[in-house]
């Protein structure tokens, strides 16, 4: 076995910026899984006769304009924010994945199809693209989810692509079919493993983005129904109240800029560590 | 004379010269170029033939061609009684013949240890092992490697150790003939030796049949019976191996042979220099296409293309006016 | 005759991981002015550090340990940034092994050679007439028209003869040929040979020639230098060191050449074992393990014991290789 400071992990935690950023990631799943044994009130307990409280010890970041607890929502609002984050992720990603794959490895026609199309939906305006889905769908969170999985497997998909492209016609990959293996073994057994790499990079980059476009469309007021205690919702309210409480505003930002931080600290550590040629000292 | 092994008749390997639009505005005879361009040739069971040229010789387009990696555009090739230009199971095929490529760790799957790398032959074919982990020790055993190796990844490998492991993994399934690209590219001198030996003493132990791609004439005399020369994806000479070395009989195959310096201080160097380099596929000169480099060349040399005929020695040539034995000493 | 270059003692260490690794030990040869000198040696005995070195471009975790470079008596280890630009490009320069990452492939030829020409005054037109009697100098057909030309636009040989016209373009005291035959066919291989030859004797120029093949070097220079594992192990004239080498290693490495071999052999000649860890090496003789003269004096790390006055080799046993 090597040891463990020389495995993936054991190179993240010496790396004073993943450690950082897993810290952060950690604080911020733990307070979203357990949120309801830590929220000091229900998140959607009304209590006319605080409203628009400032913050204070017993609500932490005040209140909102129907008098529920700012914290406690922000925490529910992490679940959903991490929920919409990693479903919308792994689907893209998947999608992406699996058409990369085919763009790169397949006959050249259908790579030339497939580049289209990634290069059409990446050329489409998100937010448009989401205004439009908005009027189609039904209200909700799966409409968020879509959006963005309409929106970012291209991106996904390019990325694969290009990297399986470089691969095609590597010596390893010859030496694989003079064998005798077939299209699966090659793949899933020679290709997958090494266009993972990147690919993880681009997802944990790709986490912060779509937390965003969540909020951003919820404060749009075409993402998740009202009520729900999402960050774009927060942020909404506490954009109605700019003037007279600050606070809602400021405090609905600050989950946000966490979890950026997080996982693009994250996701540019795992970059230097997967890649032998950034990593330092050799 | 024994049925041969293998066979190839006019073999032709075509890639696209131009693409697109530009591809498709092009006369017909412009939209693809010959990387081989009509190879015939036999290797008799047993037998060791080293197919020699330069670079865009299409050496290694034809290796590939014979195992089905690129696609044939013309000719008949055939592996021991089987038409492989009629859409055989490359499954089958592939599992008699073993192929060898040129970069000895950059023809290794990088994620994979070399244990799967050995044993990937069998899963591929679907054989079951008893002993998977003593079936791969051997395997590395017999390429010269211990079973420490087993749990190294291909980049904890030098040059020569990646290509045993290579070794290991051409030899795994027992194939009757090996297709070897450069066995010795990427290899230091003191290693070389080596390897050599070793596929030496597997070809006398199994009976295998060999082609091997090389530019390294200095190998050829260890490891070849006979020689193939290739210029333009042709085959411009073919004899036994001492023949070529000793008296070749195209211009061609002279300067190569001249071309490689010995590593002698006193050897004099009697060399033709070759005028220029090798022209591209798609602008094969006239006649005898290798006419605009040849020392010897005279003005039907541009107008006729000579035919792959016999040699005053035991060989073939295609050339008008082969070099004769006795002019080597005094040219 | 004076040194063109002389490298005395000199070590460098790279920082890695595992510690510090000493990539070169001990390093000493010498460039007589207007020679062509071959370092010879196969991968991992240091070749491509010691250029590194010579231009003070060493990666961020390598350093000079220990030693002393001299271009013309000068010791230039630890020179000031400002004579490092004049040692880049107008006392030393270099061609590389593959002229199509060497040469930028966005900027036209003339482009190039007029670049390299910013020390000098004189006008576009001056610089260019420069420029083109160098390229034809160095065999390029139609020089004038060539100037225009992108780097893709040329065969792989011709880029290499435009490689080596920059590098002698500003007359250097010292070009370095890193294995510059390596990527050509055996029949461009001659012909760059032969070019190097000419421009030698036409021009004087010294020539540093690194490479792996034994029969360039035994060709093309008048002395050589055996490198390995980091270290020099033997330098002298070529028809010397080939005929009769003075190091076990040198010995063993022109015995497995098979070019040498003018009979069919069944077993070929190969040195056995593989290279010592250099972030570990052993104490005595670098070569010990491996060397079928060993004894037990070879604990001690053998000094360069010399044959003649033009010939050394680092082994405690001389006598006996000769024999």
């Amino acid at each position: 076995m090597k040891p463990f400071r020389r495995t993936l992990a054991g190179r993240l935690l010496a790396d004073p910026q993943a450690a950082i950023a897993m810290l952060i990631i950690a604080a911020l799943v733990l307070a979203a899984v357990f949120a309801d044994l830590v929220a000091p009130y229900d998140y959607s307990a009304m209590n006319l006769a605080d409203r628009f409280a400032r913050p204070s010890a017993d609500y932490w970041l005040g209140t909102d304009n129907l008098g529920r607890d700012t914290f406690s929502r922000l925490l529910q609002g992490g679940r959903i924010a991490l929920y919409v984050a990693l479903t919308a992720v792994s689907v893209s990603a998947l999608i992406g994945l699996a058409l990369g794959m085919i763009a790169g490895y397949g006959p050249r026609w259908l790579d030339n199809v497939l580049l289209f199309s990634f290069d059409t939906l990446r050329a489409y305006p998100t937010i448009i693209l989401a205004l439009a889905l908005a009027a189609l769908l039904p209200r909700g969170l799966s409409t968020v989810i879509i959006v963005v999985v309409i929106t970012s497997f291209s991106e996904y998909g390019r990325v694969v692509r290009t990297q399986t492209l470089s691969l095609k016609h590597a010596e390893f990959i010859l030496a694989e079919r003079a064998m005798g293996a077939g299209f699966g073994r090659i793949v899933f057994h020679h290709l997958l493993p090494n266009v993972l790499g990147p690919f993880f990079i681009l997802a944990a980059m790709n986490l912060p983005v779509v937390i965003t476009i969540e909020a951003g469309m919820s404060f749009l007021g075409i993402g998740v129904p009202p009520g729900t205690p999402s960050w774009g919702a927060t942020l909404k309210d506490g954009f109605d109240h700019i003037r007279t409480t600050p606070w809602i505003i400021i405090a609905g930002g600050l989950p946000l800029i966490l979890v950026t931080l997080g996982f693009t600290f994250l996701g540019e550590a795992l970059r230097d560590q997967l890649d032998p040629k950034l990593r330092r000292g050799r | 004379m024994t049925q041969p092994i293998l066979t190839l008749k006019d073999v032709v390997v075509e890639f696209p010269g131009l693409r697109g639009l530009k591809g498709l505005m092009a006369p017909p005879e412009q939209r693809h170029v010959q990387a081989v361009a009509g190879i015939s040739l036999d290797v008799q069971p047993g037998e060791t033939v080293a197919i020699v040229g330069e670079s865009g010789s299409g050496k290694t387009t034809l290796a590939r061609a014979i195992n089905g990696l690129v696609p044939l555009a013309g000719g008949e090739v055939w592996f021991d009684g089987m038409p492989l230009h009629e859409r055989p199971d490359w499954h089958a095929v592939r599992r008699r013949v073993a192929m060898m490529f040129q970069d000895p760790s950059g023809s290794l799957s990088p994620r994979k240890t070399v244990r799967d790398l050995v044993l990937e032959p069998f899963a591929i074919h679907g054989i079951k092992l008893d002993d998977p982990g003593a079936k791969a020790a051997d395997l590395l055993a017999t390429a010269g490697l211990g079973p420490d190796f087993l749990a190294r990844y291909p980049h904890q490998l030098s040059g020569g150790q990646a290509r045993r492991v290579g070794v290991a993994r051409a030899l795994a399934l027992d194939p009757a003939m090996v297709l070897a690209d450069e066995p010795t590219a990427g290899l230091d001198v003191s290693i070389q030796g080596e390897i050599l030996n070793l596929l030496n003493r597997i070809k006398a132990q199994h009976g295998l049949t060999t082609v091997i791609i090389t530019h390294n004439l200095n190998i050829l005399r260890h490891v070849a019976d006979r020689v193939a020369v290739m210029y333009l994806g042709r085959i411009v000479e073919l004899g036994e191996v001492e023949q070529i070395l000793s008296t070749p009989a195209h211009p061609y195959t002279r300067a190569l042979m001249a071309a490689n310096p010995e590593p002698d201080p006193t050897a004099r160097h009697e060399r033709i220099t070759l005028k220029g380099e090798t022209p591209a596929l798609n602008a094969r000169p006239s006649g005898c296409e290798f006419h605009p480099r040849c020392p010897v060349a005279r003005p039907e040399c541009a107008e006729r293309a000579p035919l792959l005929g016999p040699t005053p020695g035991a060989g073939q040539v295609s050339c008008h006016f082969p070099i004769h034995k006795d002019e080597m000493n005094t040219a | 005759m004076t040194d063109t270059l002389t490298i005395e003692r000199l070590s460098v260490r790279y920082d890695t991981d595992k510690g510090p690794l000493e990539a070169l030990r001990d390093v000493s040869m010498n460039v007589p002015a207007g020679q062509i000198v071959g370092v010879v040696g196969e991968s991992g005995c240091g070749k491509s550090t010691l250029i590194s070195a010579l231009l003070h471009l060493l990666p961020e975790n390598g350093r000079v340990s220990h030693g002393a470079i001299r271009l013309e008596g000068d010791n230039i280890v630890g020179a000031p940034p400002r004579r490092l630009r004049d040692l880049r490009g107008r006392d030393m320069s270099v061609v590389f092994q593959d002229p199509m990452t060497s040469l930028n492939p966005v900027l036209s030829i003339g482009r190039q050679m007029r670049d390299i020409q910013y020390r000098d005054g004189g006008s576009r037109t001056e610089k260019d007439r420069r420029s083109a009697e160098m390229l034809g100098r160095v065999g390029l057909p139609d020089p004038d028209g060539k100037l225009s030309f992108y780097p893709h636009e040329l065969s792989g040989g011709m880029r290499q003869r435009v490689a080596i016209a920059m590098a002698a373009m500003m007359q250097p005291k010292l070009l370095i040929a890193d294995e510059p035959t390596t990527a050509l066919d055996a029949t461009l291989e001659v012909q760059i040979i032969e070019l190097l030859q000419e421009l030698q004797r036409e021009l004087g120029c010294t020539i540093l020639f690194i490479s792996h093949h034994l029969g360039v070097i035994a060709e093309l220079c008048e002395r050589v230098v055996v490198m390995y594992a980091g270290e020099t192990v033997e330098e002298g004239p070529v028809a010397d060191v080939f005929l009769n080498p003075a190091h076990p290693y040198t010995r063993k490495l022109i015995e497995c050449d098979p070019g040498r071999l003018k009979q069919r052999a069944e077993t070929l000649p190969a040195i056995a074992g593989s290279l010592p860890d250099l972030t570990d090496r052993p104490k005595g003789c670098i070569f010990r393990d491996r060397c079928d003269f060993a004894t037990d004096a070879c604990a001690d790390r053998p000094d360069r014991y010399f044959v003649d006055d033009t010939h050394w080799a680092a082994c405690h046993h001389t006598d006996e290789v000769r024999k």
